[in-house]
């Protein structure tokens, strides 16, 4: 009944969460979220990249993975110090209500 | 057998995690949320032999990030976010996209393991992998050796974001 878990399996999951992510960043309107979002969607790349680094039997995409980790700490810090001096600026966290740059 | 439960287990609370994170109304459930997916995802570089990056995935993730988002969402006053309309106005948009997406990635999944198949000097077991050991000191041969400039390089990455999320986040710039 239990079937054995193949990369196929890590595959179809890292999918699915990079799809819930992406539908995060496209739908809500909280940076915040949308900033969690990309969290999410990151964690699937690195999802993916630890499968076939099994897969391989290679430990490279492991590397990728911890440089993925660092660049969404660096993302993380400086998308949040953005939005803090936005709220100060604009006292919202509305994506669609910060608008200055629109036509 | 026992790997099947736990992937379905650390499966489900990733996707569920995940989608309670995109779908709650208040910010600090959505953190909560996502730190219930990451670790869950923490549990699945496990199951796949990677302690190292389960260990930075708890600590780094879970311990760092999350704490500077839960920071951030009791600096910044979330009261009438709460109140208002949640999902943009184009969020059919949205998810027409992610349909369209979700629907290629299925088609190619249909097609079997023919879809995952992969030449055989991809399989190859390169410089890092013929060093015996276990994870971590097979990882810190790579980092140090073949990766060693990006390794430098990630760490001077970090420095600007720290320096420069602090001059953003300061009263007056």
């Amino acid at each position: 009944m239990l079937h054995p878990i193949t990369p196929a399996h890590y595959l179809i999951l890292s999918a699915a969460l990079l799809l819930i992510g992406t539908l995060g960043v496209l739908s809500r309107r909280n940076i915040i979220i949308i900033l969690m979002s990309i969290e999410l969607i990151l964690n699937a790349v690195n999802i993916n990249l630890i499968t076939f680094s099994r897969l391989f039997d290679q430990v490279n995409g492991q590397v990728f993975a911890i440089f993925v980790i660092t660049v969404a700490v660096a993302e993380a810090a400086v998308g949040l110090g953005i939005l803090l001096a936005m709220f100060r600026n604009k006292e919202t966290v509305q994506a669609d209500e910060i608008d200055l740059l629109k036509w | 057998m026992l790997d099947t439960i736990f992937f379905y287990l650390f499966a489900l609370l990733t996707l569920l995690g995940a989608v309670l994170t995109i779908t709650r109304r208040s910010a600090v459930h959505s953190a909560i949320s996502l730190i219930v997916s990451l670790v869950g995802v923490a549990g699945l570089f496990l199951l796949q032999r990677a302690e190292f990056l389960f260990a930075v995935q708890i600590v780094l993730y879970i311990g760092g990030i999350m704490l500077l988002f839960l920071f951030v969402i009791m600096l910044v006053n979330l009261d009438r976010a709460e109140r208002e309309r949640q999902f943009s106005k184009a969020w059919w948009l949205a998810l027409a996209c992610v349909v369209g997406v979700g629907a290629e990635i299925a088609y190619f999944l249909t097609k079997g393991p023919a879809a995952f198949q992969f030449p055989p000097g991809a399989a190859s077991p390169g410089v890092a992998s013929a060093a015996a050991g276990g994870n971590v000191e097979r990882l810190a041969d790579a980092l140090f050796s073949e990766y060693l400039l990006p390794f430098e390089m990630a760490s001077l990455l970090l420095l600007v974001a720290v320096v420069g999320s602090v001059i953003l986040a300061k009263k007056r710039i």
